[in-house]
Formats: C-alpha cells, sequence, structure tokens
C-alpha cells in the first residue's frame, strides 16, 4: 500500500506546476494510471482524498483514465493488447520478446480549473 | 479579451522527482564504476540469506557493498556485516518501498569509486518497490520453491519491472513437489524472454551459474558505459 504515497507525490506535483502559472484554482486533476504502474485506482482515489486534508487542493477531484497494456513485438514489428497481465506472450510465438509500450503511465494529464 | 482554459494540459510524471533523483544516481554510479543490484522479494523468500551468502563469496576479492531495507530493526544489516563487507541498514519507518531519496541519502560518507558492486536489498514486499526506480543497473526478483509457482501471476508487475527471477530455495523443491515448467512458464507469461536462475542459499547449488550470470552482466554494463 504506497497509495498514500503517491498522493502525495500527486499533490507536490500540481502545486509546482499551479506555482509555476502563478498560482492555479484547480478543481480537478486528471491522471494517467497505466494497468502495470503498480498502484491501485480504488487505494489511490481513498487516499488523495486524505491527502488533500489542509492543502490548497483540499474538495479537488482525482479523475483517473486507466490506460491499458499495449506491447510491441519487434520480431512481429506488430503492436498487440495484450487479453490480462498474466499473459504477456506475442500472439505469434512465446519466444518472441514484446515491450511494454503502454501501461506503466503514472502521469498527471490535465489540470481542470474552477470556473 | 482571452478566458481563463478551463483544462491546462500538464502531461507530468507522479514520480518525477523520484525519477529524476534515480536518474542522477544511475550516473554517479556509471562514473563511480560500480555496478548496482538491488534485489526485491516477498518478505522470507531469502533475500537476506542469498545477500549474506553472496557478500561471503564475493568479499574481499570483489570491493562490494550492501544497503538492507526493512521498515524496523536493524538485523539484517547485522547478519549481513558478517561477511565483512560495508553494510548500512534503510529504516524506513512505515514505509513499503524504498525510494532513490532513500538510497542518496544512505550513501553519504561512501566513496563509491572504491566500489565494484553495490547491493540493494528492498523492503519485502512485492507490490510498492516496483513503482520506484533506485538508479540500479539490474534489479533481481526473488521467489522461492515454497512460496508456489504461481506467485508471478499474482504479481505481474513486480516481474515485470525486473530483469532477471532468481527461483531461491531449491533444495526444498522435492519436499514441496514444486513444478518447475509451470513456474517457468509463469514467469514467462508475465515477462517473456526473463533470465531465470535457480539457488539454494543453504547447500551452495546454483551459486557458481549466478556468480558468473552477474560477471556477464557487469562486464556488459561496463562496455556500455566505455562506449
Amino acid at each position: 500500500m504506497h497509495e498514500l504515497s503517491v498522493a502525495l507525490s500527486i499533490i507536490d506535483g500540481v502545486m509546482e506546476e499551479s506555482e509555476r502559472r502563478g498560482g492555479l484554482q484547480v478543481a480537478a486533476i486528471h491522471l494517467k494510471l497505466g494497468s502495470l504502474s503498480g498502484v491501485s485506482k480504488d487505494a489511490l482515489l481513498f487516499s488523495y482524498d486524505l491527502a488533500c486534508n489542509d492543502t490548497p487542493l483540499e474538495g479537488s477531484q482525482l479523475v483517473i483514465e486507466e490506460i491499458p497494456a499495449v506491447l510491441y513485438c519487434p520480431t512481429c514489428e506488430a503492436e498487440h493488447s495484450p487479453p490480462s497481465l498474466q499473459d504477456f506472450f506475442c500472439p505469434a510465438s512465446p519466444d518472441h520478446i514484446p515491450q511494454v509500450l503502454h501501461g506503466r503511465e503514472l502521469e498527471i494529464s490535465a489540470l481542470e480549473l474552477q470556473g | 479579451m482571452t478566458s481563463t482554459p478551463r483544462l491546462i494540459e500538464v502531461r507530468r510524471n507522479v514520480l518525477k522527482q523520484n525519477d529524476i533523483l534515480a536518474r542522477a544516481l544511475r550516473q554517479r554510479f556509471s562514473d563511480a564504476g560500480v555496478f548496482v543490484v538491488s534485489v526485491v522479494s516477498s518478505p522470507g523468500a531469502g533475500k537476506t540469506a542469498f545477500l549474506e551468502s553472496l557478500l561471503t563469496e564475493l568479499h574481499p576479492q570483489k570491493r562490494v557493498a550492501a544497503l538492507v531495507g526493512d521498515l524496523a530493526t536493524a538485523n539484517d544489516a547485522e547478519r549481513l556485516a558478517r561477511s565483512g563487507a560495508p553494510i548500512r541498514q534503510i529504516t524506513t519507518g512505515t514505509i513499503c518501498h524504498l525510494d532513490a531519496a532513500m538510497v542518496e541519502r544512505s550513501l553519504q560518507g561512501w566513496a563509491l569509486a572504491d566500489l565494484d558492486i553495490l547491493f540493494i536489498e528492498n523492503v519485502g514486499n512485492l507490490v510498492c518497490p516496483s513503482s520506484y526506480d533506485l538508479g540500479e543497473d539490474l534489479r533481481i526478483v526473488v521467489m522461492s520453491v515454497t512460496e508456489g509457482e504461481d506467485k508471478p501471476l499474482k504479481y505481474p508487475t513486480i516481474f515485470n519491472t525486473a530483469d532477471v527471477a532468481l527461483i531461491s530455495k531449491i533444495d526444498l523443491a522435492p519436499h514441496v513437489n514444486f513444478d518447475w515448467p509451470s513456474a517457468q512458464r509463469n514467469i514467462h507469461a508475465v515477462r517473456p524472454g526473463m533470465d531465470i536462475l535457480r539457488l539454494s542459499s543453504k547447500t551452495g547449488e546454483g551459486m557458481p551459474d549466478f556468480m558468473q550470470y552477474l560477471e556477464s552482466r557487469r562486464s556488459q554494463s561496463r562496455y556500455l558505459a566505455a562506449d
């Protein structure tokens, strides 16, 4: 359970981005969360609300976009979406070694301002 | 008159601070010529026993040292220090993983250029350490035969972020009817092509193969660094 650490890092990151732009009234934070990020969505949402207490982000919303894994097989020169995290084999051959293109994301993609 | 856009695009990695620090550490390690190996596993998989036998084998022919992470106690550091190699304990309190800042802090006062290999034993945990880059050259995930062949399927992310899987306590394999082909299939299902090594820290079986593997990875990285 390291979602609280991650939530604190989100807050630090947002505060830094906000200060760089002269201080923003942030209503919501859009986050890309990869299935291989090692972070649980529910635990993160829970931790986020706790971590925001007594910060300028108190009451803000965390909007999570889940990013599924996408693999690229250099042998086949093709991308594929694995059926699960438990089946990363290339559909053409189990001896191929696919690389992870998407799924590791843990990224603040956008800030939504108070209207 | 322009109005403030309601949505501002940011694109910022949440663990940016850790990644920046890890990159700086990796550069420092490379400049000092020290090869850095981190070890992750569930609690009780045999990380410390593995490092104990490894450090005893390597010290003092190779200049080795280790950082060892735990929530509490310096027990593991005391065990590893018996090898004679320099050891430092990182006590994380309630934190379930090491991060790059903890590694950087615990290196203070150490002359990295005087080391050939630095080992970092992470906190026993197969979930949280996967998100944090420590600046290591090689990440080993250890699974013991007593944990079951399906461990990789239960914790795919940590196997996916590691470079090599080490199956430990192989002297116990016959007692738990360990299914080797199934273990190998499960590791490759979450990380196709992953290198798999086997070891018993108790009997020493597999240690020569591991040492050879370690040396070949180290010389590869030195070759790349010199390039």
